[in-house]
């Protein structure tokens, strides 16, 4: 039986009382509650606080480029579907410099889950806006204030992902569920994670999140399979923010479509030369 | 008959000036005849002006040659552009109830859409007239017109055009081409381009991988594999730009398939970040750039040699890299099958440079012989604990490889730099230790590995050095310069890092006079052979118009430098 300590990682070197200690907690109770086993998962995860993540725990893990962990992930998926791929990413890694893989891999819907770690500024390179740091947010290099914020959310609904949620990063039991609900999952998973950061976001903390969020699942008459709901569901942020699975809709996946992988992952097939040897006819 | 024949199609682009071109190299290849064809074409898809030549020979080449022994002018601009390419006795055919005729000996005017019945047909009326007029076999031309159109209408009628072209040079030809290139026997040789090389050589090592972002001239190579891929155990995706291809492969490199992207020089611009996360992470890829004239978007359809120096230092940081250029569609093959090899054993990436000229000319090569290809994915982890190290320090510098899921070693692996274990650190000594691994792995390198090629007179005085796709070009220019008098050496070059250094400067100091010939405006051959030997070429014979080169302009460029 897999344990909780089997996940223990690396000494973290996030700042006390990061929202990200939530995260993490949150992920190793998912894979320990999914019984999977280290050897099984693999983590993908890009540049920021939100990138050490995979460290902190113990598992598979490619760090890449700042912004690219969704295609890595892609790719190790196409290799080796067997695997759990989880790529993990920030506001600023995912929604600015990987904008374009996030809404690309929805569309084609890789069966991968995708935890975003949104604190709404940048901590790493300390206190920067971020993609989604709320309009007129007052930073060194936005001195006059955040422009509008892109809305993931709604992002990944017109761009065709099949689980659309949020969870928050101080509600461990709430994301924890959400996390094992997105690796299930057949298909690409978004999970946007409201983090507060305790040392560059002095607005967007705990308590402002405490006052706001609810949780979706007590609202009996959402019906998150109704994709125009869902986006009305996007659009609320303010004194109530929703937390929970807003969109849900299974379509094949990605490498479901994949005939080739009938044979079992890429990894696995053998590599013959010779296959070749009939086309080599048609050049004749 | 004579040595070589050459033979042009004009037109525009939709004139199917390319598949003309294409079903006349295959008709003289199965005749038993070497053939070079390539195609010269602009960035649209109606319109322009377009060729393609074929060049036929009863022995083995790798070069076009300027010179046209029959001109298929499918419009008139055809006819006013290479009129004055024709040699003495070539034969120039247009459509006489379209053209006027300049009558002159060297025209031959047919009615090309009236016997072809229709707009679409009258190229291969015209290609039946080309064959007529060489009297060559046209049954052969019959039997590929059938392979490429079908048994069905389309086919029958293409053959009756080509039939009607092919009577109607025989019975109205009175002029005095006699270029009579007989059938000379069966020996099958396989008419591939170069792309198609390496779309079949990724595909004999084992390539189950491929990301591409489509870019001419590299597409026909994702182009092929995609539509092989599903009977050959290979997914090949095309993603949202060339970021994503390349960290993609470097996924699936890392959870242990080979994996390969193809594209050209601005698309690899987007590439070099993930150059290096390969570099860094010890992945093994292949990266295909299919050069074309830059910088930015440049001449599209076009060809340079342009993009060495870039490769050589893409990215910040130093980490080791390997950089291979085929020199003909020949070594394309085989290159790529080597190339995947090496990335495995080494685990890093390794880049074959390709261009347009190369890429998109066809050849004939002799079947290539899969029994001679060898799989070495490297060193492989054989344990099965969890604390297994990706970059376990070594002698060798290379660290056996293991891949997630493949049991119970948890494989980290970082873009930060890292520990052995693979997970990131700041620490000085690591830092160090890490580097230096990284860098040591090429220090095995074979030095005879895809060595440099020498051809010509042994004493020569005067070393030509070339690389990548002038291969045939220079070794035709130094045989006409031989059968002028003046006897000098080639060498070159299909792997151009790690450099061979050594042979390099030994070959230099044999000699007088060193000319280094390359297909760009920098000399960044030269300059390489400055920074890795220390010693300077003494002439540069540069070209970066976008055409290839051809023998003769070698040989011309040669005699201006005083051989």
């Amino acid at each position: 039986m897999v344990k909780l300590a089997d996940y223990n990682g690396l000494e973290s070197a996030w700042c006390p009382g990061c929202g990200n200690f939530g995260i993490l907690s949150a992920v190793k109770n998912a894979l320990v509650e999914l019984e999977l086993e280290p050897h099984q998962v693999l983590m993908v995860s890009g540049i920021g606080q939100s990138g050490k993540l995979p460290h902190y725990l113990r598992c598979n893990t490619f760090n890449s480029l700042h912004g690219r962990p969704v295609p890595p992930a892609v790719g190790a998926k196409i290799a080796n579907p067997e695997l759990t791929v989880i790529a993990v990413s920030g506001d600023g890694d995912g929604y600015g410099e990987g904008g374009n893989h996030f809404i690309h891999a929805m569309r084609r819907n890789h069966d991968i889950t995708y935890l975003v770690h949104n604190n709404q500024v940048y901590g790493l390179t300390k206190g920067q806006a971020s993609p989604t740091s709320d309009a007129g947010f007052v930073t060194k290099t936005t001195p006059h204030g955040a422009a509008m914020p892109v809305n993931p959310l709604a992002l990944a609904l017109v761009s065709g992902a099949g689980f659309v949620s949020r969870g928050f990063a101080g509600d461990v039991e709430h994301l924890t569920g959400l996390i094992k609900a997105g690796i299930t999952h057949r298909g690409f998973a978004l999970i946007d994670i409201l983090q507060p950061c305790v040392s560059f976001n002095h607005k967007n903390t705990y308590e402002w999140y405490r006052q706001r969020v609810y949780r979706l699942e007590d609202e009996k008459d959402y019906d998150p399979s109704d994709r125009l709901a869902a986006f009305s569901k996007t659009q609320e942020w303010g004194d109530r923010i929703p937390i929970g699975v807003i969109y849900r809709q299974e379509r094949p996946a990605f490498e479901e479509q994949l005939s080739v992988l009938n044979e079992g992952p890429l990894v696995n097939q053998e590599i013959i030369p010779d296959r070749v040897e009939k086309l080599l006819d048609e050049f004749l | 008959m004579a040595a070589h024949i050459n033979i042009m199609v004009g037109g525009e682009a939709g004139q199917g000036v390319q598949s003309v071109g294409f079903i006349l190299a295959k008709t003289l290849a199965r005749g038993g005849y070497h053939v070079f064809a390539d195609q010269d074409y602009e960035s649209r898809v109606r319109g322009g002006h377009n060729f393609y030549r074929v060049r036929a020979s009863e022995s083995g080449m790798a070069a076009i040659s300027t010179e046209v022994d029959i001109l298929l002018a499918l419009n008139e601009e055809s006819l006013d552009l290479h009129m004055r390419e024709l040699t003495a006795r070539g034969v120039a055919v247009f459509d006489s109830e379209k053209v006027k005729s300049t009558d002159d000996g060297n025209t031959f005017g047919i009615p090309l859409e009236k016997l072809a019945g229709d707009k679409i047909m009258a190229n291969t009326v015209a290609l039946g007239a080309a064959i007529g007029l060489m009297e060559y076999d046209l049954s052969v031309l019959e039997e590929v017109l059938r392979e490429q159109f079908g048994t069905g209408e389309v086919g029958k009628n293409n053959i009756k055009a080509a039939r009607a072209g092919y009577e109607y040079a025989r019975e109205n030809y009175k002029g005095d081409f006699r270029y009579r290139p007989a059938k000379t026997g069966t020996n099958r040789r396989m008419l591939v381009s170069g792309n198609e090389a390496i779309a079949l050589g990724a595909m004999a090592a084992g390539c189950k991988f491929v990301s591409s972002y489509p870019m001419t001239p590299s597409t026909s190579i994702m182009e092929y594999m995609a539509s092989k891929a599903d009977d050959h155990g290979i997914v090949v995706i095309q993603p949202e730009d060339e970021i994503s291809a390349i960290n993609m492969i470097v996924g699936a490199g890392y959870a242990g398939v080979r994996a390969m992207t193809t594209t050209s020089g601005s698309g690899f611009c987007l590439m070099v970040e993930g150059l290096g996360l390969a570099g860094i992470t010890e992945t093994p890829i292949v990266v295909v750039d299919a050069q074309r004239p830059g910088p930015a978007v440049g001449l599209p359809t076009r060809t340079e040699q342009g993009d060495l120096q870039f490769m050589l230092t893409a990215h910040h940081g130093d980490f080791p890299r390997i950089i291979l250029a085929p020199a003909d569609v020949e070594e394309c093959f085989w290159l790529t099958v080597e190339a995947f090899n090496l990335a495995d054993r080494y685990q890093l990436p390794v880049v074959i440079l390709t261009d347009q000229h190369l890429a998109s000319s066809y050849a004939t090569v002799d079947r290539f012989d899969l029994s001679k290809v060898v799989i070495d994915r490297g060193e492989l982890y054989s344990g099965d604990t969890e604390d297994y190290k990706r970059h376990a320090i070594t002698r060798s510098g290379v660290s056996p490889r293991a891949f997630p899921g493949q049991g119970k070693a948890l494989v980290v692996t970082d873009s930060d730099e890292h520990d052995e274990s693979g997970h990131l650190t700041e620490d000085a000594g690591i830092r160090t230790g890490i580097v230096s691994k990284r860098l040591r792995k090429l220090d095995r390198f074979g030095s005879g590995k895809i060595r440099p090629r020498t051809y010509g007179t042994a004493e020569a005085e005067t070393l030509l050095i070339g690389w990548g796709s002038t291969y045939g070009a220079l070794h035709e220019a130094v045989d006409i310069l031989k059968s002028e008098g003046s006897g000098v050496r080639m060498l070159h070059l299909s792997r151009l890092y790690p450099f061979p250094a050594e042979a390099i400067a030994k070959a230099m100091d044999k000699v007088k006079t060193v000319i280094v010939i390359e297909g760009n405006a920098g000399g960044q051959l030269a300059r390489l052979i400055r920074t890795e030997t220390g010693r300077e070429v003494d002439s540069k014979i540069l070209k970066f118009d976008g055409r290839p080169f051809t023998p003769a302009y070698i040989v011309e460029k040669v005699r201006e430098e005083g051989v």
